[in-house]
């Protein structure tokens, strides 16, 4: 037991240290300081800017970086829907994979763009190699790049800057940061026995004579930038249960710290941006403060393991139902946790047979998405969250809300609300509906109240952008295809153009110079009032479902029924 | 002066020299219950969403009390009576809102009657161009007109004074009972408000304001809140408290599908119950009469805002620009001390100085007198054979001519200089030494000569106001910047403003100086009040994010501000700037105090409502039963609203504290206290509902 804690905690250790040291580096890039890379990125920058007819990076307003987003977005996502949709006369596809359908493809297609890589398919057996590397990896460097670029002009916006130009950051995002981690993470994967092939499945006959057929494929690459970028669609369809994209401790231990290090280490960028460190470890302690208890209870669940399974056992053991033994209960929890946490929805473990406070756990992220949170866009909600507490408390110091000493008016109020108010809408509205169509009821593999989780599940990690499954779900259907698109497309873009317009508005604002009669809110009273101010905007909109889904199951379970 | 937030408007007048506007509440709260009702009109609810939401939930769950199957099959017991009661606590919820917004507003409306007593359609005297008088009515009375107002008239309008002298009675506005003297010319002497009374003599008036728009009308018109419109902190809360409700709609909707497929149904009115539970209804339902009282407290404390937007910019002033006289010391300096030079006795000095002053009126000059009779001068010569020169702008000297060419003069030290070098006399050394350690005293130095012979220098003390430095140290401690601004010297100047504990001062400052600094302290961001009464503050006070104009003051300068202080008390920007603050905080803690309670109510409803669900271990509060737990949350719910009234319109106690202090003690009392008052008051009603057997 002492073991799996150590695990934990070494990840967890080893993600600290790295935050200010990438933190750092990210600054430098979006401050456009000059990095070690320039040399070898800086022409290969120029050249893409040039391209697509920039000669000069230009700032832009809230709505021109509003429309480059869309812009760029609707054309990467044609170009995908149509590589897919053509997939079968399309070279780079030695298994020979057929075509796909129209609504599979759009879900695909909306799925990657979004950052969410929900998979309603097994990539080895639905995708080409083509599909898979051109296709969908472009869109994990893309849609990572993107929430990353929004999540930069966000705290350029806060802190009076210009946004900066949309184009520039989606480059540099991709060629100092993602491309340049992934190179030498591909590296150690591959080092450590992930597969990085063309070759088409392997035939092999085992040692009893039969003939096994092995897929293996470009994992490797495609696996650092699933991890990095938070994208989480994994190449084959188990994920990072998969010996071939996740063999051992070692790369389950660069896969976890790839998935969390940027949304941890943008923190501290936003605290360099706004000259206050302070600010950023304390908005990093309301993570943790929220990130330390999930990982506990969850693998502290995983631990206890099945009370009723136990007691036909006649031992205590760890559930391990749905779990690869080379990772145990600790590993898998620790996963399910950041991979909920960071919006990057890979799996190693089948979320559907966590225990229920391990689905209480995973969903409670993915209903925050500020526990890190997605990338870019998690720390643009965390501030999001501490603009709101700034305005339900500030009044109480007696001045009208101000932050990073710029007043918070109705302008900010409506944009700060829109983005409170859609993962509402894009969760609980699908939900209900698709419970009153009974012919959606025949996919919930385990009715009740882990069906209802499940339903939740798929439609939370959908408008969250985070794209993993209670697996038990079929999904696979026109219906489940259409509606998580939607709920994909809310999630992810409404919240995007409501920051931009924000911290444009934000941007032109004239500073309010410090007083003693500012409320500060890089203390440790303000800290604490915005983590209630999260748990009861956050928290409380979902506590029906929450009690109805994994709560009644824990008391179902625990009641022996 | 400070207590004075606090007080109710019903209590007796602050002090007993100044009579103060006494305002009847009788029958408020009768009337008040009347409003309650006639507001459940839809079309007044609509103005604020949430209170709406729960209107509508009340008619939804007076149909299922009429006929419990309306949608669907009634699952609860005795669904009639049930629902019922939700009905009726619903309904209570919406009249209790209702009620305290009409309390605030009778009392401002009990406030202008009190202002709209003072006014009444009079005949005015119209001077024709002729000359010729002729009697028309107060009303018809236009902007520009000539009027002539005799002894006991009310003076029918606003105006500039443009021939006469009289005194007048202010009474009816400011409260000050001594009366006032007005003649032409003179800035502050000359303008004239409708609605007071001339006591002596005549005036002739040139109207400066129509009629219905003069001073009375537009501060009778802001404290009935007719003309209330929302401020924009205002107007940010309430869309916040729209997307809480909004989420809280969603939550609920999707609930019924949720809790059918989960095998734990609910019924449409306990949905309800639970959706008005959630919704911010406590600040919702108090947020109007807030703003109300706030405008009402302004004044109460005898000061007009033209906006609330104004009276919640006092909150985020970060800077005051303060006049020295008047507002930091006593208007008037006293002589202290007489400081010989050349040669000269104390004794003589004090006799030339009494000469100098026999004519003076002022309060300096009276000071002088009574200091040299005590130092042994007295009157000897006879006043019909002397002349007084009076003190005027060019010469900076007053004095008296005596008889055989004998001249004596005082006043400033360089006017005095310049009067016996004209006459060939010697500038003593020492006399710059005196002068300087005069002003390193913080006092001004006036020098004293007869004819060509410089006596001395009196010490005209500045008297600090009492308790003004305190006042400036609990301003420092809410991160108020104080800057005075002064004619004096730089040596007086700095003497002063260390010893009264401004934080910065201007030295030598003319009134066109104001506007200079209050755009240098705007370009580093800051909010800047002010006070001012003469036309030339007018570009300054129009500049200022918050300018007071004196009552006393000129029109211009009157039009120029946002906020009129009847009393002419430039000291009270400080109590304004407080009132400002205390507006915000109280908002602020009853939204904080609201919101923190869904916490309770949520355990208290949704446990029980779910027990079907088998979570009925998470009634941690062991509440009776599912009934009892939505009917006890609904009735705290209920009568929060009314248990806070008095903290709405009284405002929370304001204490000059840093920001931090204020919201480490605001979230302890509002915060924590909202999230475990509601847990106690849930279970107590909870064992009172089941001891009658409600449910």
């Amino acid at each position: 037991m002492l073991q799996g804690w150590i695990q934990i905690a070494l990840i967890l250790v080893t993600v600290i240290i790295l935050t200010p040291l990438l933190g750092k580096y990210i600054a430098r890039v979006f401050l456009h300081e000059t990095t070690f890379l320039d040399p070898i990125f800086g022409p290969i920058d120029r050249a893409i800017m040039r391209t697509i007819g920039i000669h000069e990076a230009e700032g832009m307003s809230g709505w021109q970086y509003v429309q480059a987003v869309l812009i760029s977005n609707i054309v990467m996502g044609i170009a995908v829907f149509s590589i897919l949709f053509l997939q079968p006369i399309l070279p780079f596809n030695p298994n020979q994979v057929g075509g796909l359908t129209w609504d599979l493809v759009l879900h695909t297609t909306i799925s990657f763009l979004t950052n969410t890589d929900q998979q309603h398919y097994s990539g080895e057996t639905t995708l080409s190699y083509g599909s898979q590397v051109f296709a969908l990896g472009f869109l994990m460097f893309t849609s990572a790049a993107t929430g990353l670029a929004v999540g930069i002009a966000f705290i350029r916006g806060l802190t009076g800057r210009s946004l900066g130009n949309f184009y520039q950051d989606l480059t540099q995002s991709i060629t100092r940061i993602l491309l340049p981690i992934s190179f030498v993470g591909t590296l150690l994967l591959i080092a450590s026995g992930i597969p990085e092939t063309w070759a088409g499945t392997a035939q092999v006959t085992t040692l009893e004579g039969a003939t096994q057929a092995i897929a293996r494929g470009p994992v490797a690459h495609f696996e650092m930038i699933k991890q990095l970028g938070e994208n989480g669609g994994g190449f084959f369809g188990i994920n990072s249960a998969h010996p071939f994209e996740n063999s051992n401790g070692l790369t389950n231990f660069i896969e976890t710290v790839a998935m969390v290090a940027i949304p941890s280490s943008l923190i501290y960028t936003y605290g360099i941006f706004m000259g206050n460190l302070r600010q950023a470890w304390l908005v990093y302690g309301i993570v943790l403060a929220f990130f330390i208890p999930l990982v506990v209870m969850t693998a502290w669940g995983e631990f206890q393991g099945n009370g009723q399974v136990n007691t036909l056992l006649g031992s205590m053991a760890p559930n391990l139902e749905g779990k690869e033994i080379r990772f145990g209960w600790s590993l898998s929890s620790l996963w399910a946790i950041a991979t909920t946490a960071t919006m990057c929805g890979a799996v190693n473990a089948m979320h559907d047979s966590l225990m229920p406070i391990g689905g209480f756990s995973t969903l409670l992220n993915m209903f925050l998405q500020i526990v890190w949170g997605g990338q870019g866009t998690g720390t643009a909600y965390l501030f999001i969250f501490l603009i709101l507490a700034v305005f339900l408390t500030g009044l109480m110091v007696g001045r009208t809300p101000e932050f990073l000493g710029r007043k918070i008016e109705k302008a900010e109020v409506v944009l700060a609300s829109v983005i409170l108010l859609i993962h509402p809408i894009a969760i609980l509205i699908p939900t209900a509906i698709t419970l009153l169509l009974p012919e959606n009821l025949t996919g919930i593999s385990n009715p009740g109240f882990h069906g209802l989780s499940q339903v939740v599940y798929e439609y939370t990690s959908a408008a969250a952008n985070n794209g993993s499954g209670f697996q038990g779900l079929g999904n696979g259907t026109i219906w489940w295809n259409l509606t998580t698109s939607v709920a994909m497309l809310l999630g992810r873009y409404v919240p995007i153009v409501a920051l931009i317009l924000l911290a444009d508005g934000m941007q032109r604002k004239q500073p309010v110079p410090m007083t003693d009669g500012t409320l500060r809110t890089d203390t440790g009273l303000f800290t604490g009032v915005t983590g209630v101010v999260i748990l009861i905007l956050g928290v409380l909109t979902f506590l029906p479902v929450l009690a109805l889904g994994p709560i009644a199951e824990a008391f179902q379970l625990s009641s022996g029924l | 002066m400070n207590s004075q937030l606090t007080n109710l408007q019903s209590k007796p007048p602050r002090s007993p020299d100044r009579k103060g506007r006494q305002v009847s509440t009788k029958g408020l709260y009768q009337r008040a219950v009347k409003q309650a009702f006639l507001k459940l009109d839809p079309r007044v609810q609509l103005r604020n969403p949430v209170m709406f939401l729960v209107w509508i939930g009340t008619i939804v769950t007076a149909l299922v009390t009429i006929n419990p199957n309306l949608f669907g099959n009634a699952t609860d017991k005795n669904p009639m009576v049930f629902n019922g009661l939700i009905t009726l606590i619903l309904l209570f919820t919406l009249l209790f809102a209702n009620f305290a917004e009409a309390v605030a507003e009778g009392r401002g409306k009990a406030q202008a009657d009190s202002l709209r007593a003072t006014k009444s359609d009079s005949i005015a005297r119209k001077l024709s161009p002729d000359g010729s008088i002729q009697d028309v009515s107060s009303t018809e009375l236009r902007k520009g007109d000539l009027i002539k107002v005799i002894a006991g008239d009310v003076i029918p309008a606003d105006g500039e004074v443009t021939q006469g002298l009289a005194s007048v009675d202010e009474s009816a506005i400011t409260g000050e009972s001594a009366p006032v003297l007005k003649q032409p010319g003179t800035d502050i002497a000359s303008s004239v408000t409708g609605g007071t009374r001339i006591l002596s003599d005549e005036l002739v008036i040139r109207v400066t304001a129509d009629p219905g728009k003069g001073f009375i009308d537009r501060m009778i018109a802001l404290v009935e809140g007719a003309e209330r419109s929302k401020t924009p902190n205002e107007i940010a809360l309430t869309v916040l408290l729209a997307v809480l409700t909004q989420v809280f709609l969603i939550v609920i909707a999707t609930m019924l599908p949720i809790a059918q497929y989960a095998k734990a149904p609910v019924s449409i009115a306990v949905l309800i119950a639970l959706l008005v539970a959630l919704i911010p209804t406590t600040i919702g339902g108090l947020l109007s009469a807030i703003g109300i009282a706030g405008m009402d407290r302004v004044a109460q404390f005898n000061v007009i805002a033209t906006s609330g937007r104004a009276v919640e910019a006092c909150g985020d002033i970060s800077t005051l620009i303060l006049d020295k006289t008047g507002t930091i010391t006593l208007g008037n300096r006293l002589a202290e001390e007489f400081i010989p030079v050349n040669g000269h006795s104390l004794k003589e000095l004090a006799q030339v100085a009494l000469n100098a002053s026999i004519f003076d009126e002022t309060p300096e000059g009276k000071s002088i007198v009574i200091l040299a009779e005590k130092l042994g001068a007295s009157l000897t010569v006879d006043r019909s054979t002397a002349t007084g020169i009076e003190f005027s702008a060019r010469t900076r000297m007053s004095g008296t001519d005596l008889p055989n060419n004998i001249e004596v003069r005082k006043g400033a030290v360089d006017a005095v200089k310049g009067f016996v070098r004209s006459r060939s006399g010697q500038i003593p050394d020492e006399l710059d030494a005196k002068y300087e350690s005069v002003s390193r005293l913080g006092g001004t130095p006036l020098a004293v000569c007869q004819d060509n012979d410089i006596y001395g220098v009196i010490y005209l003390k500045d008297i600090i106001k009492p308790g003004i430095k305190e006042r400036f140290g609990q301003l420092r401690r809410m991160g108020i910047r104080t800057v005075m601004l002064t004619g004096d010297n730089r040596i007086t100047a700095s003497v002063i403003a260390a010893e009264a504990g401004v934080d910065d001062f201007v030295a030598e400052a003319t009134p066109e100086d104001k506007i200079e600094v209050i755009r240098a302290e705007q370009a580093k961001g800051k909010l800047v009040a002010m006070t001012g009464d003469g036309t030339n503050d007018a570009p300054a006070l129009a500049q200022a994010n918050v300018g007071v104009a004196m009552n006393s003051g000129t029109q211009a300068a009157k039009e120029a501000a946002n906020m009129v202080d009847l009393d002419s008390d430039p000291t009270k920007l400080i109590d304004i700037v407080t009132i400002g603050k205390q507006l915000l905080i109280t908002r602020g803690a009853l939204t904080t105090f609201s919101i923190a309670n869904d916490i309770a109510k949520y355990f208290a409803i949704i446990p029980a409502i779910f027990a079907g669900a088998g979570i009925g271990q998470l009634n941690v509060m062991g509440l009776a039963s599912m009934q009892s737990a939505v009917l006890s949350a609904l009735i705290y719910n209920a009568l929060i609203i009314p248990a806070l009234i008095p903290l709405a319109l009284k405002g929370v106690k304001f204490r000059p504290l840093t920001a931090n202090q204020l919201l480490s003690r605001n979230i302890l009392v509002y915060g924590l206290g909202g999230i475990i008052a509601p847990f106690i008051a849930i279970k107590i009603i909870d064992i009172a509902v089941t001891a009658v057997g409600l449910a």
